[in-house]
């Protein structure tokens, strides 16, 4: 199997065509550097995102308070993670990095506060 | 039972309004929209002209001229801003000086103060930006800028102050001529807010005014929507004319023109065009590329990267070539105050005084009130205290400290004024028309959260129901965590 | 009328770094004064990440990144001021700010640090054609919405610009619930990060159209549509045959920001016409002496982490200037955007005053693919090389930096005694032409 996707490591951009068989990568061309093929598998085989959102928040400034994953958690649970926050709600006062959410979904990652909200 | 009612609540019908409230006379306002000035008073040249451009003998001239030397005292009443900043036709050949000439004489005949025809030099003076192929021009003194809004709404606030009842979203739907008897005659007016009884119509109603007229059963007569487009340039371009630049007139009109406005934008603009749709004021790729033309014409350097916005408007042009200012012929009780295009501006102060004489050949007893209060409180304009005012202020009332249109230096006091003046906004656009805020470069962008927090909470709404201009101009939507997702069973 | 030897204009990522500098420098009497209702600036609503891979080698979102500088501000104890906003600021550094709490406030300032950002360029300076409903947002004023206010601004989303503001957004919004139905943009490239191409509009198979633009908004009330079409790549013009429709209830406006230097025209500062932001010298001081400015103010930046170094220079230099009024000469040296490139940042070095090492911030007026970026120094007749660095690609998208040494912009130069008198030198860089150099 054939895909075509973009490296996203350096400003060129570029276009990479990759073989896929058997569940490995078996070719990757149009790279310009090896961080090409690195990405080429990770991207192809196992793609992960880092999820930026928000939850509610009472009793502060704002409604919302800004949250991401610990770290990136793969690509095809990002829809559901998202769905799952939207209906957390949490109180002030909360600390930058204090976890709002342990291991979401099964990943291992957390979810943490990316911002200091002091309580009204 | 109401003595007049009058069907719009745009600067005519406002006029009419404060004349008519100088009276013992019950009268009521019905708008259509939700706020005041939002039809053709809100979207046109705010230009107080001379009056040497329209044919003598026709209303337009005289009112015109009448109607010019009554704005310094109506502005001074109602604490609305307004300069004579003097007018120029500018010509660019011989042929178009043989035109000035035409319209000095015209100006002569209407009688119009303070006019000449200047040269290249003089004019030079006058407009030191002014285009090097200009050679002469038709220079007029009593001509003047005013904002449109802030007349329309302080003139509305005042005939309020004096007992003028206001109602919106009240477009009248159906209209019953009641059996005279005893020589007594009388309507009902029905709106979507309410049914209103009255012995006198005033149809002010811009575009609408022949419908209005046909649903009555008067004497007909066909308004065309004229279109005109703007354009408004930062402030820093306001220094590029200092008087309201005109070419010579053509039939469509006085042309485009270039003008400050009176809080030193400049202005160009309008267009001409006619159309059908009573609703079209979209702004088009050809019409701004052709006020941009024209106006480089008269003013070749000001700078297209500082526009701020462009707008339409739409005049309501009178198949009769004049204003139709008159008792209707066949409908005993109705009067007419249409066909309102330039110099309808101007001409307004006039205009709502020949109505009310009108009213009064009509049969309506006006007897004068000894305790009509000409006066206006004006929004506090934070931005032109002085620093020791401004200082007492803040101390007084601290929401006159937190500014909030950083490009006019508007503070939540004056919008907070603005929504709880009576005849108050409503919503961005009327706070937008009362305080300049959301004017500036930056349209709201920094402002418009702000605002609509303000709005919110001084209407004691939720956010989302914030308009931007009343009916189904809600700003926002849903609240971000709230969208139903979860019912329609997520999203892909 | 109150005294502060710095005081900084605007709490985002440049005032927060270049308050931390000056203090780190040795200045303990600094005021930050934030129009806003918390310190952090912009950063505050951009909640992605991607912020600070340079400066801390982290991924961070936004309002982390923005934690890192407050904490730095509230652990010296920097005093700020918030729901503060400044009116106005004269060539000798009085300040006139006004907020609830004290009203009008007069500040007198030993040195000035601006760093008001920027704002972005709306629909009304672009005359889109059409009507004027509700539903047309900024970019950012959206993102506002959407992330702190908790609003979304509407269902279905077109979005024109597909710069990192616009990608971001369209993500976003996919992400809460709205419909975003297709990004267009007028060149034939995107200004954005690939990264942003790839994880905010591929991952969520929303298109994105090149050499489109739109030429109709419609709705009464509220936008119900807009026309769009594809433009001619020579003159940006839409060709009518092209025209299409869309359904939709919200447009978003990525389409520039404008640095906001309201503030700065007041002072008389010389603003420069490409970049729209005060001309600025080596140490990041504007023309008028004892006000410097940093970040978006002075050109608009892609990586807060630039703003971040940027902002340092600035804070770092209106703290030495706080501490010793001595003026010792310099010869003055403007740079030069030559051949491929847009505008140079600072627009003046001097050379004999200047630190050991200053960074030149330019962005190049095309794509470049493997090609030098040239730096000469001297006279028009007699231009000397000085340094040259080799790219496997440039955009305009992508701020250029180049770090040069004192000692390299020395060597080019005869330095003679004259203090302070414009030499007629200059430094300039440039794109060299293909086939220029024979050897590699």
């Amino acid at each position: 199997m054939n895909r075509e996707i973009i490296c996203i490591n350096c400003p060129l951009g570029c276009r990479l065509e990759v073989t896929i068989e058997e569940g490995k990568v078996a070719k990757v061309t149009g790279n310009t550097c090896g961080k090409g093929v690195e990405y080429a598998q990770t991207e192809c085989l196992n793609p992960t995102r880092t999820v930026t959102t928000t939850v509610s928040i009472k009793n502060t400034l704002y409604a919302l308070l800004p949250v991401r994953t610990s770290k990136p958690i793969p690509k095809d649970l990002v829809t559901k993670c998202v769905q799952y926050l939207r209906r957390i709600e949490v109180k002030a006062p909360v600390r930058t990095g204090e976890i709002i959410v342990e291991n979401i979904l099964g990943t291992e990652a957390d979810i943490i506060a990316t911002k200091n909200l002091e309580a009204l | 039972m109401y003595d007049v009612v009058i069907i719009g609540g745009g600067i005519t019908g406002c006029s009419i309004a404060r004349e008519l409230s100088r009276y013992h006379l019950k009268v009521c306002v019905l708008e259509k929209e939700a706020d005041l000035c939002c039809g053709t008073s809100k979207a046109n040249s705010a230009i107080v002209h001379a009056g040497y451009d329209a044919k003598p003998g026709t209303l337009k001239a005289k009112l015109n001229v009448e109607g010019n030397v009554m704005y310094s005292r109506v502005c001074k009443e109602l604490a609305v801003p307004f300069k004579r900043v003097g007018s120029v036709v500018v010509a660019f050949s011989e042929e178009e000086v043989a035109d000035l000439k035409v319209l000095y004489e015209r100006g002569l005949k209407n009688g119009v103060s303070e006019i000449s025809i200047v040269n290249q030099e003089e004019l030079r003076a006058l407009e030191p930006n002014i285009s090097t192929q200009a050679v002469a021009a038709l220079y007029t003194k009593t001509a003047g800028i005013v904002c449109p809004f802030t007349l329309t709404i302080a003139t509305a606030e005042n005939a309020y102050t004096n007992g003028v009842n206001f109602f919106f979203n009240a477009e009248v739907k159906e209209v019953r001529v009641l059996a005279a008897h005893n020589g007594r005659f009388g309507f009902l007016l029905k709106t979507r807010v309410g049914s209103f009884e009255s012995r006198y119509i005033v149809n002010a109603a811009g575009l609408y005014a022949d419908l209005i007229n046909q649903m009555i059963g008067g004497e007909p007569f066909s308004l065309i929507p004229r279109k005109g487009e703007y354009c408004i340039f930062d402030k820093d371009q306001g220094y590029l004319a200092k008087t309201v630049i005109f070419q010579v007139p053509t039939k469509m009109g006085k042309g485009i023109l270039v003008s400050p406005t009176i809080d030193g934008n400049l202005l160009i603009g309008p267009t001409a065009q006619n159309i059908e749709d009573k609703q079209d004021t979209t702004t088009t790729e050809q019409g701004i590329q052709e006020i941009i033309t024209g106006a480089k014409k008269s003013v070749p350097s000001f700078a297209m990267q500082k526009t701020i916005t462009s707008f339409a408007g739409l005049r309501s042009v009178p198949n009769t070539e004049d204003f139709i200012i008159s008792a209707d012929k066949r409908v005993k009780g109705l009067v007419h105050a249409a066909g309102i295009e330039s110099p309808g501006l101007t001409s307004v102060p006039a205009i709502a005084k020949m109505v009310r004489e009108i009213l009064e050949e009509e049969g309506l007893r006006c007897k004068r009130k000894r305790n009509f209060h000409p006066y206006r409180q004006p929004i506090i304009r934070f931005s032109e205290l002085s620093p020791e005012k401004q200082r007492r202020l803040v101390r007084q009332n601290p929401n006159y400290g937190r500014v909030i249109c950083r490009c006019e230096t508007i503070t939540e006091g004056e919008i907070i004024e603005a929504i709880q003046r009576p005849l108050g906004a409503r919503d961005l656009d009327g706070v937008k028309r009362r305080t300049r805020a959301g004017m500036g470069r930056c349209q709201g962008g920094f402002c418009g959260p702000r605002v609509i927090e303000i709005l919110a909470r001084e209407l004691k709404i939720p956010l989302n129901q914030v308009t931007k201009c009343g009916r189904a101009s809600s700003v926002l939507d849903g609240k971000t965590k709230d969208s139903g997702l979860e019912e329609k069973g997520g999203w892909q | 009328m109150v005294g502060y030897d710095i005081v900084v204009i605007g709490s985002g990522p440049a005032g927060l770094a270049a308050a931390a500098s000056a203090y780190k420098e040795g200045v303990k009497s600094i005021l930050i004064i934030e129009r806003d209702r918390e310190l952090g600036g912009i950063l505050q609503q951009c909640i992605h990440n991607g912020f600070g891979l340079f400066y801390f080698t982290q991924d961070l979102t936004g309002p982390e990144y923005a934690t890192r500088f407050i904490e730095k501000v509230k652990e010296n104890g920097i005093s700020y001021k918030l729901n503060t906003m400044v009116l106005d600021i004269t060539s000798e550094r009085k300040i006139i700010a006004i907020n609830k709490e004290e009203g009008l406030l007069e500040i007198q300032a030993k040195a000035v640090i601006l760093a008001m950002g920027c704002r972005e360029r709306t629909r009304g300076s672009i005359n889109i054609s059409g009507t004027r409903p509700a539903g047309i947002f900024t970019a950012g004023m959206a993102q506002r919405f959407v992330n702190m206010e908790g609003y979304m601004p509407g269902k279905e989303v077109v979005i024109l610009g597909s710069g990192d503001i616009g990608l971001i957004m369209a993500r976003r919004l996919t992400l809460e619930g709205a419909n975003v139905k297709m990004v267009l943009e007028l060149l034939p490239y995107s200004s954005g990060l690939t990264r942003n191409i790839v994880q905010c509009l591929q991952d969520y198979n929303i298109p994105l159209y090149f050499n489109h633009t739109i030429t109709k908004i419609y709705g009464r009330d509220r936008v119900t549509g807009i026309s769009f079409a594809e433009v001619d790549i020579k003159d940006k013009r839409p060709i009518a045959e092209t025209e299409k429709e869309v359904a939709c209830d919200t447009l978003l406006l990525a389409v520039g920001l404008i640095p906001e230097n309201e503030l700065s025209k007041k002072a008389g500062i010389e603003i420069d016409p490409i970049t729209n932001g005060p001309v600025v010298n080596d140490r990041m001081e504007t023309s008028v002496e004892g006000i410097f400015a940093s970040g978006n103010v002075v050109h608009v930046h892609d990586l807060v982490d630039n703003v971040s170094k940027e902002s340092e220079v600035a804070g770092r230099n209106a703290a030495k200037y706080v501490l010793s009024h001595k003026k010792f000469p310099s010869i003055k040296v403007k740079t030069v955007a030559g051949h491929g490139v847009l505008y140079v940042v600072p627009q003046i070095i001097h050379p004999q005053k200047m630190e050991e090492e200053i960074t030149l911030y330019l962005r190049v007026k095309d794509i470049f693919k493997d090609q030098r970026l040239m730096i000469t120094i001297g006279t028009e007749q007699n231009p000397k090389p000085i340094h040259s660095i080799k790219r496997l690609i440039m955009a305009p998208g992508e701020m250029q930096t180049i770090n040069l040494k004192r000692e390299h912009i020395l060597k080019g130069i005869h330095v003679n005694d004259a203090a302070g008198i414009d030499t007629g030198l200059k430094l300039t860089v440039y794109i060299e032409a293909k086939g220029e150099r024979k050897d590699e």
